[in-house]
This record gives structure tokens, C-alpha cells and sequence, in this order.
């Protein structure tokens, strides 16, 4: 019977941006939590806290999640990437070059989560439509755009054979 | 933020219900966590422990059983939308899934946790019923399965005992030469208002010989339309187009809609009937060959 629950801490590890990860996280701990106090990280934002807005989306194995939502602990032996692991200041990855070419950041707020979802579409389909980039991107939400800059941005990336990394 | 839990992690359906049935009400089930988390940080339930059922072996299946298909409770959105068997058996699924709340939520939201929190606003409650969804429940050495109508029986609550599991659910597919239209209405994350319509046509002449109509999200829990499903039996498309109206006045009058944040009764009422003429002329169109693009027509809509 293996009944004994997790009380306390646990012992996750995982790769986040790229890195090995060791940390000791509570059960109740939320992933946004974790990055942005336990791990500096401020780029996932909290913003409804309900999974409804999308700027605290962060890509575990490659699929977005909401880290308002999710527990830090759910990512022991899984692969993390945030905004901060896009690109770097030199070199900035192509939807970040896009975003800024196209206008589609105003206050910024919603910026890494609208990034981190479009890479997770364009990493499974390489040429979406316009309806289908609209589609995906429904649960991210901008106050300031009106979206047309953010879906032309990640629309230019959107050339067959995908992202280039 | 969250108060301090214990989580389990059993690893058979066995102890699972064995700690569900020592803990009772102190604790929950978690899978995706997309509505247990949601309403622990907002404070309407409080536990001391979770039973994460994630590691519990075969429930993320999705396959097909003798004619069936049988999807595991952990099975996630995606999978869900993904999986082949759905897509050939129930391609009406696969397409609900994919617009299912937003795409995080899918990426871990669960089949089993989305009908067990019974959420009135969920489409999956709604289709589901439109494919004769049959539950299976189980616990320490006990099974039974139930229809999806007795199961929800009312908002987040259903009839499911304290130490059971839903651990799959069964969905009849539609026969060869079944049209269906799913119309979702809403501005909020989740449904305002769904209708599901299938209509089998296999007669003479394209005529209807057996329907389905579901209305969601506006009542305390999905409904049939049983009297809807009858009047359709034998009509033509160009017989549904006709008296669309007049069922779909029928389909709103034994609906029992109720007021909350995404209107008052009386309006619910009457875009029940909208909807259901809309899903239903959809369904129609669709029958007679014609493929409407009805999206731009109808504004916060989804169209399936």
C-alpha cells in the first residue's frame, strides 16, 4: 500500500530554459510561484489568476500551460521554458524580432505569453492560417493591440518548414 | 496561493478509493487541477489533501470497445481531440475538443475532470448526452456504470459516491449517414449557451430517421429534447428548414434555464430557441450537402 502522501516538501528536478533545476517545492505551490519568487524568473505574469488571460502561460514539454494553475511540483522531470529562455538580449528569437517589426507590444503585459503560445503552435504546425493562429491564440488575451499586429507578427514567422530554432 | 495540502499519489484505482473513502469530504480528486485548483484559491473548497489520479494505469486510454468508444478518465483535451479513434468513430468530438476553453487548459484539462466537476457550462456534458454517454464508476471491488443524465445532476454535484472514481466513459457513435452541428454562444471562457443536433438520415429520400438534440450551459445540467428528437423523425432537410422554428420553440419551452452570470432565465429561455433554430438549419444545411459558413453571420459563436 502506498498510501503515504506528500506532506511537506518534495524534491522535483527538471530543465528549465534549458538548465538542470534540483528545488525543494511544497505540494501547494503553484508554478508561477515558484518561477517568479523561488527562481527570480519574472517573465510569466500574474494577471486573472484563473486561467482565463493567458500572460502566466509558460511551455511544459512544449505545450502551454497556465503556471497560476498548475502545481511547481508537476514539473519534476519535465522540460520548462519562459519567456527568459526565448532568446537571449543579443540574439533575440524570431518571434520576438517579429513582434517588435510588427508593432504588437504596447504595455507588454500579455507579451511573453502571447510569444510562448505562438511558439507552441508554430512547433506543431509550421503554416497555420490567419483563422487558425485566431483560433489557438483565443485564450491570450490583449488590452492594448486589438490583436491584428500580434497575429500578423506570429503569422510572419509562419513560413513552411516552421521556426528556425 | 494556495493552503498547505497533503497529495496522494496512489498508484490503482484500489487505494485511490480507499484514501477517498478515509479522508471523505477533507479531501478531492486531481487531474488536471484546471477547476479542483481554481476553486481552492478562491476559497469554496477547502480540503487537506488531493488524490492525484494522473499515475493510476489505463485511465488515459482512449479506444474503441465493441463498437464503443471508451475514453479514460484522465484522457486530456488534446488527447482527446487527437486520438484516431475519435476522429474516425466520433469526428464530431474531436472537433468539440479542439475549442474547448483555451488551449492551456486543454493541454491538461481532463474528459473525466471536466464531467465530474459537473460545471454547467461544459460542452463535453452537453455533446456527450447527444452520444447516449454512459459513466463508469468504480471503487474498492465495486463497478457500475450509469448514463451521463443520471450522473450530472445538477450543478457540480453528481452521483457519485465518496469513495468512487469515474474512470471511463463510453460513447456510442453515430451511425453511418448521421449529420451533426454543435453551436456554442458565449463571451466568457466557457459556454453561454450549446446545442448539439445530430440527425440520422438514412431514409428515403434523405429523410430523418432518428435525431438528437442537447441544449447546455443554460439549466442546471444538459438536457434532451426528446419531443424535438420525435417531431424530427421522418422529415426532409427542406421539412427541418420549414418548422425549424416551431421545434425549436418546443426545444425552449421544456427547457428549465436559470439565472446567473451570463443572463437571466427569461433570456436563456429565448435564445434557446435562436440557438436551437440555428444548429438546427446548420445541421440541415449540411444534410441537403451545403456547408454554410455561419460564423460571420452569428457573432460569439462557435460552430462545430
Amino acid at each position: 500500500m502506498n498510501a503515504i502522501p506528500i506532506r511537506s516538501s518534495c524534491n522535483i528536478r527538471f530543465t528549465l530554459n534549458g538548465r538542470p533545476v534540483e528545488l525543494d517545492v511544497r505540494p501547494e505551490a503553484l508554478l508561477l510561484d515558484v518561477l517568479r519568487d523561488r527562481l527570480q524568473l519574472k517573465g510569466a505574469r500574474r494577471s486573472c489568476d484563473m486561467q482565463v488571460c493567458g500572460a502566466c502561460t509558460v511551455l511544459v514539454d512544449g505545450g502551454p500551460v497556465s503556471a497560476c494553475t498548475y502545481l511547481g511540483l508537476e514539473v519534476d522531470g519535465h522540460e520548462v521554458l519562459t519567456v527568459e529562455g526565448l532568446g537571449t538580449e543579443e540574439r533575440l528569437h524570431p518571434l520576438q524580432e517579429a513582434f517588435i517589426e510588427h508593432g504588437a507590444v504596447q504595455c507588454g503585459f500579455c507579451t511573453a505569453g502571447m510569444l510562448l503560445t505562438a511558439k507552441a503552435l508554430l512547433a506543431e504546425e509550421p503554416s497555420p492560417t490567419l483563422g487558425r493562429v485566431a483560433e489557438y491564440l483565443r485564450g491570450n488575451l490583449c488590452r492594448c493591440t486589438g490583436y491584428r499586429k500580434i497575429l500578423d507578427a506570429i503569422l510572419s514567422c509562419a513560413t513552411p518548414g516552421g521556426e528556425q530554432r | 496561493m494556495l493552503r498547505p495540502f497533503a497529495l496522494y499519489r496512489p498508484s490503482t484505482v484500489a487505494e485511490a478509493s480507499e484514501v477517498l473513502a478515509r479522508e471523505g469530504r477533507e479531501t478531492s480528486l486531481y487531474a488536471g487541477g484546471t477547476e479542483v485548483l481554481l476553486i481552492l484559491k478562491e476559497g469554496l473548497l477547502r480540503v487537506t489533501s488531493l488524490v492525484d489520479v494522473k499515475r493510476l494505469p489505463g485511465l488515459g486510454e482512449i479506444r474503441s470497445e465493441n463498437g464503443h468508444v471508451l475514453i479514460g478518465a484522465t484522457a486530456t483535451h488534446r488527447a482527446l481531440e487527437s486520438a484516431t479513434v475519435v476522429q474516425a468513430r466520433c469526428p464530431m468530438v474531436a472537433g468539440v475538443a479542439r475549442h474547448v476553453a483555451n488551449i492551456r487548459v486543454r493541454n491538461v484539462g481532463t474528459v473525466g475532470g471536466n464531467l465530474a466537476f459537473a460545471d454547467p457550462h461544459s460542452d463535453l456534458a452537453t455533446l456527450f448526452l447527444a452520444f447516449d454517454c454512459v459513466v463508469r464508476l468504480e471503487a474498492r471491488g465495486r463497478r457500475r456504470e450509469l448514463p451521463l443524465a443520471e450522473f450530472v445532476r445538477g450543478p457540480y454535484e453528481t452521483a457519485r459516491e465518496e469513495d468512487e472514481l469515474l474512470t471511463f466513459v463510453r460513447l456510442t457513435p453515430w451511425p453511418a449517414g448521421t449529420t451533426g452541428a454543435y453551436v456554442k454562444f458565449g463571451l466568457y471562457e466557457r459556454p453561454t449557451l450549446s446545442v448539439a443536433v445530430a440527425l440520422m438520415s438514412g431514409g428515403e429520400g434523405g429523410a430523418i430517421t432518428g435525431a438528437r438534440v442537447a441544449v447546455g450551459c443554460v439549466g442546471p445540467r444538459p438536457q434532451r429534447a426528446p419531443e424535438v428528437e420525435q417531431r424530427l423523425r421522418g422529415w426532409s432537410p427542406s421539412d427541418v428548414v420549414r418548422h425549424a422554428d416551431e421545434v425549436a420553440r418546443l426545444a425552449a419551452r421544456d427547457i428549465e434555464p436559470v439565472s446567473d452570470l451570463h443572463g437571466s432565465a427569461e433570456y436563456k429561455k429565448d435564445m434557446t430557441r435562436v440557438f436551437v433554430k440555428r444548429t438546427l438549419l446548420v445541421a440541415a444545411a449540411r444534410v441537403a450537402g451545403r456547408r454554410q459558413d455561419e460564423h460571420e453571420r452569428y457573432p460569439h459563436t462557435i460552430i462545430v
